[in-house]
C-alpha cells in the first residue's frame, strides 16, 4: 500500500507539473491570437481585402468618324457572340449539337471549342460564334432555357461603312502587336481582350482622342479567380471617344475612287485650295478593311504583300514620282523671281545641248519660237531646259519647297513620304560631287532627281490657284456640331508677287482651255467650272541615243512597268480658283491622254457638287439632331 | 468465484446501469455538446448551408454520444482486460492500411466500413493509451526505476509511429510521441531517461529524413521557410492568417467570412476550420473555443485526481493529454506556429473517425469518472484485490 501510495504522489505531481505545461502552452496559442488579431490586423485586413477585391477595366466606346456633312464613315456595331460556361454546361458536346440548329458550326469549330474548354479553366467563358445576325439572336434567347451554360454576350465591333471606298484615308483598327504593348508607357487598356487600336490612317492618327477613356469595375473574386459579384458603387463608367469630323466629302471620295479605279495604279487628290480641306483622297487599287476587324488570315495577308500593284499602299501620300512637266510651273515662278521676262521667246528646234550631251524636246521637230504662256501651253520642253539653265538649280528648288515640294506637307495621315528637291548643297553631301550644268535641264522638267507624291502636287496646285500656303488636313472639328472652325484662320499668303501668279495661271489656262494646248481635249466646257492645269507625263526608263535616233518606242509596246507615268495637276475655277486636284496613274502613258480625262471628271464632279459651300456647319448640327 | 461483500468504497463499481447513469457527470456532456454545436454552425456557415457537412456531422455527433454515453457505462475491468487486445486489433488495422496502400501504389489512410470510412490511426491513439495504461497500471514505484521494464512500452509507442509514419501522417505519429511521452511522465519514469531516448530519437532524425516523403519534407522547409513557396503549402498558412488577422477582435460576422467563403482558405471545412471560425467570429470566437477545451481539460484532471485506481488515473490523463494535443496542435498549425501536419480540430472539423474517436475517448473518460471509487490491484484485473 505503500508503494501505492508513492505511486500516486508521483503521479499527482507531475500530472499537476503538465498541466502547468498545458496552460503554458494554451498561452501561446492567445498570445499568437493577439498577435494576429489584434497587433497585425489591420495588415492582414489588407492583405484580405486584396485577396478578395478586383478592379477591372471596363471599355470606353470608340468614336465615330464622320465625314463633312455628317455622315458615319466608321461606327461601332454591337458584336453578339454565343458563350458557353463549360462548368454550367453539362454536356458540352450535346451543347454544341443543340446549338447548331441555330448557328452553323463546323466540325473543326467544334473540336477547336471543346479543345480550348480542355486547355481553359471550367468557369472561363468560350466564344462559340460571333457577329450573330438578328435571327439567329432570337432564336437562341428564345431556347435559352434548354441551353444550359450558354449566354449572349454583346461587344463592340468597328465597322467601315464605306468599304473600299476610303481605306487608305480611314485606317483601320486591330489588336495591338507586341511592340505597341512595350513600346509606349504601361497602358491597361490595351491588354484588355478584345481592345482594338488604329493601325493606320485617320484611326492612327486619331487614335488616342477616338480612344476615350477606360471605365473600371471593382469585382469580388474567389481563389481561383472567378467573378463572384460586382461592388455597384464602385463603377466608374468609361468615358467614350470623341467623335471625328473629317473635311472628306464622302459622295465626291466615292466618285474618285471608282473613277480610279478604271486604271490598274492610280490616286488623286482634292484639295480646298483656299484653306487644304482635303476633300477626297483615292488611292487604287483599295482595300477592305473590314477584314482587319475580324482577323485578317495568313492567306489573304500574303496575297496582300505581295500584290505588284501594293492595295496597302497610299500612293496619294506615299508614292514617290517624278512629276515631269507638272514641274515646270516652279521652274517658271523661280525665273520670274530671279527677273526673266515672261516675254522672253526661246527657240525650240527640238532638241538642246549642254556641252556634248543632247536633250531632246518631247515635240520632235520642235515648237518653235515660245514665250513662257505658250511654253506651258505646249509644255516645251526646250524653253524650259533653256530657263531652267538661266535660273540656277538651287533657286528653282527654293521655289519649289515653297510650294510644299522636298519636305512632308503635314497632313495628318501617318506615312506620308516627302519625295526629293535635289540642290547643290544636297548633291555635294549625298554623292560628294558639284551640281554638274548638265544636269539643270533634266530639272527644269521635272525629271532625273527630282521626285514628288501626288499630294504635293495637289498642294502645288492649291497654292498656284490660291497663292496661300495652305497645308492639307483631314481633320475637322473634333465634335459634331461644334462650330465649323477651319475657315477661320486662313493660310498666310505665299511671298511670291501676285503678277507672277497670273504669267502662270495664264499659261495654266491655256494648257486646257486654248486649242493647240496639251490637256484641250480635258477641258471643262461649263461655263464658270472652266479650269486651269498642267500635264505631265514622267519617264521610267532611260532613253538611249540610239532609241532617239532610231524613234523612241510608244509605251503601248512597252511591258507595264517600264510604260511612263501620267500626271495631272489643275485647279478651278480658273477665275476664282477653289478646288486644286492632281492626278497620277502609275504607267499609265501620256498625261493629257490618260490623267486628263479622270481629272476632266473628278474636277466636273467637284464643283457640281461643290463641297465647299457655306452651309456646312448648319447641315452637321442637323445630323447631331436625328 | 464470488466477490466480497463490498465495501462503501467499492460499491460504486458494482452499481446498476439506471445508478452508473446518475453518476455521469452530465455538467461535462453538457460542454462537450456545447462544443459540438459551435461545430454544427462553422460547417454551416463553411457551406452556407447543412449540405453536404453540417448536417452529416450533426447526425455523427448524436451517434457519438450514444457511444459515449455506452462506453461510460462498462465496467472499467473490461477495458483493462481487452486493452492489449484493443491495440493489438489497432495495430493490426494499421498494418492493414500500410499493406493495402503499398499494393494500391498510393498513400492511404482508411479503411472503407461502408458506413464509414474507418481511420486506424486514430483508433491508435486511444489503444495506445488504453495499452500504456494497463502496463504501468501493473508497474510498481520500484520496478518502474528499471530501465528493462521500459523497453516493451517504448516498442508499444513506437512501431505504431512506426506504420503511422509510413502512411504517412505526420500528425498522428507526433501525437503518439507526445501521448505516450506524456503517460511516461506522469507513470514516474525519471526525465534522464526521456532525455536519453529524446537523443537517440534526436540521432535518429537524419535517418528518419531519408524515409519521408517529398511532400513531408516539404511541408516542414516550408514551415522553416514560409516565403520560398509563397504558392504552395506556404500559400495555405499565408491564407490562413490572412483570415485570422482580418478577423480582429469581433470577426466579420458569421457566415460573412470572405478568405473561407471565396476559397482562397485551404480545406476550411477540415483542418484549417479555427482559421475561419477566427475569420468570422474573431478572436473572441476563438478565445471562447478555447475556454471550452480548456474547461474539458480541466474535467480530464479533475477526473484522474479523484480516480482510486491508477489505471484510471493513467487513462484519464493519458485521453486529456490526447485531446490536448488535437487542439494544441491543430490550432498552432493553422496559426503558423507549427508546420501544416494534419491534424484536424476535435468536435469542430469535419471527419467520421476522428470525431467518433474523441467522443470514445470522452466515454473512457466518464467511465473513470463513473468507476472512479473501485480499487483495482496492481496484478489483477480488478477481481483479486
Amino acid at each position: 500500500m505503500n508503494q501505492e501510495k508513492a505511486r500516486s504522489l508521483v503521479f499527482t505531481r507531475r500530472a499537476a507539473l503538465l498541466g502547468g505545461g498545458q496552460i503554458l502552452l494554451l498561452s501561446t496559442l492567445v498570445g499568437q491570437m493577439y498577435q494576429l488579431q489584434i497587433v497585425e490586423s489591420d495588415r492582414y485586413t489588407v492583405m484580405s481585402d486584396d485577396n478578395q477585391l478586383s478592379d477591372r477595366l471596363l471599355e470606353p466606346l470608340r468614336g465615330r468618324i464622320l465625314d463633312r456633312f455628317g455622315i458615319s464613315l466608321a461606327e461601332n456595331d454591337h458584336n453578339y457572340r454565343v458563350e458557353v460556361i463549360p462548368e454550367k454546361v453539362g454536356d458540352l458536346k450535346q451543347v454544341l449539337e443543340q446549338l447548331s440548329r441555330f448557328i452553323p458550326l463546323t466540325d473543326e469549330d467544334r473540336e477547336s471549342i471543346l479543345l480550348d474548354a480542355k486547355k481553359r479553366r471550367s468557369f472561363v467563358p468560350i466564344a462559340v460564334s460571333e457577329n450573330l445576325s438578328w435571327h439567329q439572336l432570337a432564336s437562341i434567347e428564345v431556347n435559352a432555357p434548354d441551353l444550359p451554360g450558354v449566354s449572349i454576350e454583346v461587344g463592340q465591333r468597328r465597322r467601315y461603312t464605306q468599304g473600299r471606298n476610303c481605306s487608305h484615308i480611314i485606317g483601320y483598327v486591330a489588336v495591338p502587336s507586341e511592340k505597341d504593348l512595350t513600346g509606349g508607357p504601361f497602358n491597361p487598356l490595351l491588354e484588355l481582350p478584345g481592345f482594338r487600336i488604329g493601325k493606320s490612317g485617320v484611326e492612327k492618327q486619331y487614335d488616342e482622342a477616338l480612344r476615350g477613356k477606360q471605365g473600371s469595375k471593382r469585382v469580388e473574386v474567389d481563389a481561383v479567380g472567378r467573378v463572384v459579384r460586382e461592388l455597384e458603387d464602385k463603377r466608374v463608367e468609361p468615358t467614350s471617344g470623341q467623335d471625328l469630323v473629317l473635311s472628306l466629302d464622302i459622295g465626291l471620295q466615292q466618285f474618285v475612287q471608282q473613277r480610279l479605279a478604271s486604271e490598274l495604279s492610280a490616286s488623286a487628290v482634292v484639295l480646298d485650295a483656299t484653306n487644304g480641306d482635303v476633300l477626297a483622297l483615292g488611292s487604287a487599287p483599295a482595300y477592305d478593311p473590314s477584314m482587319f476587324t475580324r482577323g485578317v488570315t495568313v492567306r489573304e495577308w500574303q496575297d496582300l504583300m505581295s500584290d505588284p500593284l501594293r492595295p496597302l499602299a497610299n500612293k496619294a501620300t506615299g508614292g514617290e514620282y517624278a512629276p515631269g512637266s507638272t514641274f515646270k510651273m516652279m521652274v517658271a515662278l523661280a525665273a520670274l523671281k530671279r527677273g526673266i521676262d515672261p516675254n522672253r521667246h526661246v527657240f525650240c528646234p527640238g532638241v538642246y545641248s549642254v556641252g556634248n550631251t543632247n536633250f531632246h524636246c518631247w515635240k520632235k521637230g520642235g515648237h518653235g519660237s515660245v514665250d513662257m504662256y505658250n511654253a506651258h501651253k505646249y509644255s516645251c520642253d526646250v524653253f524650259f531646259y533653256d530657263t531652267a539653265m538661266q535660273t540656277g538649280i538651287d533657286n528653282i528648288a527654293e521655289m519649289a519647297r515653297q510650294f510644299g515640294f522636298g519636305a512632308q506637307t503635314g497632313i495628318d495621315i501617318p506615312g506620308e513620304r516627302h519625295g526629293l528637291i535635289p540642290d547643290s548643297a544636297w548633291k555635294q553631301a549625298t554623292y560628294g560631287e558639284p551640281w554638274y550644268p548638265g544636269e539643270t535641264p533634266s530639272a527644269g522638267i521635272g525629271q532625273g532627281f527630282i521626285t514628288a507624291t501626288p499630294l504635293q502636287l495637289a498642294v502645288m496646285a492649291a497654292r498656284l490657284g490660291s497663292g496661300r500656303a495652305i497645308v492639307p488636313h483631314f481633320r475637322r472639328a473634333a465634335i459634331v456640331g461644334a462650330a465649323d472652325t477651319p475657315a477661320a484662320d486662313e493660310p498666310p499668303a505665299l511671298d511670291i508677287p501676285e503678277r507672277h501668279f497670273e504669267v502662270v495661271r495664264e499659261g495654266m489656262r491655256r494648257v486646257v482651255n486654248d486649242q493647240g494646248g496639251t490637256a484641250f481635249r480635258a477641258r471643262i466646257a461649263e461655263p464658270g467650272m472652266e479650269m486651269a492645269a498642267k500635264t505631265g507625263t514622267a519617264q521610267v526608263r532611260h532613253i538611249s541615243m540610239s532609241e532617239h535616233l532610231s524613234g523612241v518606242r510608244k509605251n503601248k509596246d512597252l511591258p507595264w512597268q517600264q510604260r511612263d507615268h501620267a500626271l495631272f495637276v489643275c485647279f478651278a475655277p480658273v477665275a476664282t480658283p477653289r478646288y486644286a486636284l492632281s492626278v497620277v496613274v502609275e504607267h499609265g502613258g501620256g498625261g493629257s491622254a490618260v490623267a486628263g480625262p479622270i481629272a476632266h471628271d473628278i474636277m466636273l464632279e467637284t464643283q457640281r457638287r461643290n463641297p465647299a459651300r457655306a452651309n456646312l456647319g448648319q447641315k452637321l448640327a442637323m445630323t447631331q439632331k436625328s | 468465484m464470488r466477490w466480497p461483500e463490498p465495501l462503501t468504497t467499492f460499491r460504486r463499481a458494482e452499481l446498476s446501469i439506471a445508478e452508473k447513469l446518475r453518476q455521469i457527470t452530465w455538467s461535462m456532456l453538457f460542454f462537450i455538446v456545447l462544443i459540438g454545436v459551435f461545430g454544427f454552425a462553422m460547417l454551416y456557415s463553411a457551406a452556407h448551408s447543412v449540405d453536404p457537412w453540417a448536417m452529416r456531422q450533426g447526425i455523427r455527433f448524436l451517434f457519438g454520444l450514444v457511444i459515449l454515453v455506452a462506453v461510460s457505462l462498462v465496467d472499467i475491468r473490461v477495458y483493462l482486460r481487452y486493452a492489449y487486445a484493443i491495440y493489438g486489433l489497432a495495430f493490426m488495422l494499421l498494418v492493414f492500411v500500410d499493406v493495402a496502400g503499398e499494393i494500391g501504389m498510393g498513400a492511404q489512410r482508411w479503411i472503407d466500413l461502408k458506413v464509414i470510412q474507418l481511420q486506424p490511426s486514430e483508433v491508435m491513439k486511444i489503444a495506445l493509451v488504453l495499452a500504456l495504461a494497463r502496463y504501468f497500471h501493473r508497474l510498481s514505484a520500484d520496478t518502474i526505476g528499471n530501465p528493462l521494464t521500459l523497453i516493451v512500452p517504448i516498442v508499444m509507442v513506437f512501431a505504431p509511429v512506426g506504420l503511422v509514419l509510413m502512411q504517412p501522417d505526420l500528425g498522428t505519429a507526433v501525437m503518439l510521441v507526445l501521448v505516450g511521452a506524456a503517460m511516461f511522465w506522469v507513470a514516474g519514469v525519471r526525465l534522464w531517461k526521456f532525455v536519453v531516448v529524446a537523443l537517440a530519437g534526436a540521432g535518429a532524425v537524419p535517418l528518419a529524413w531519408t524515409f519521408l516523403h517529398d511532400y513531408q519534407k516539404n511541408r516542414i522547409l516550408t514551415f522553416l521557410h514560409p516565403e520560398s513557396d509563397p504558392l504552395g503549402t506556404g500559400y495555405h498558412i499565408t491564407q490562413s492568417k490572412i483570415a485570422m488577422g482580418s478577423g480582429g477582435l469581433g470577426g466579420k460576422g458569421f457566415m460573412k467570412g470572405s478568405q473561407a467563403y471565396l476559397n482562397y482558405l485551404p480545406e476550411r471545412q477540415t483542418d484549417f476550420i479555427f482559421a475561419m471560425l477566427s475569420e468570422e467570429l474573431g478572436m473572441i470566437g476563438g478565445v471562447l473555443l478555447l475556454l471550452l477545451y480548456t474547461v474539458l481539460f480541466v474535467y480530464g484532471y479533475a477526473i484522474a485526481f479523484n480516480s482510486r485506481n491508477h489505471f484510471g488515473r493513467l487513462l484519464a490523463i493519458g485521453i486529456t493529454i490526447n485531446l490536448f494535443c488535437y487542439v494544441f496542435i491543430n490550432m498552432a498549425m493553422v496559426m503558423g506556429l507549427l508546420p501544416v501536419v494534419g491534424v484536424p480540430l476535435p468536435l469542430i472539423s469535419y471527419g467520421g473517425t476522428a470525431m467518433l474517436t474523441v467522443l470514445f475517448g470522452f466515454g473512457l473518460l466518464m467511465c473513470v469518472y463513473v468507476h472512479r471509487d473501485l480499487k483495482i490491484g496492481q496484478r489483477g484485473l480488478g477481481d483479486d484485490s
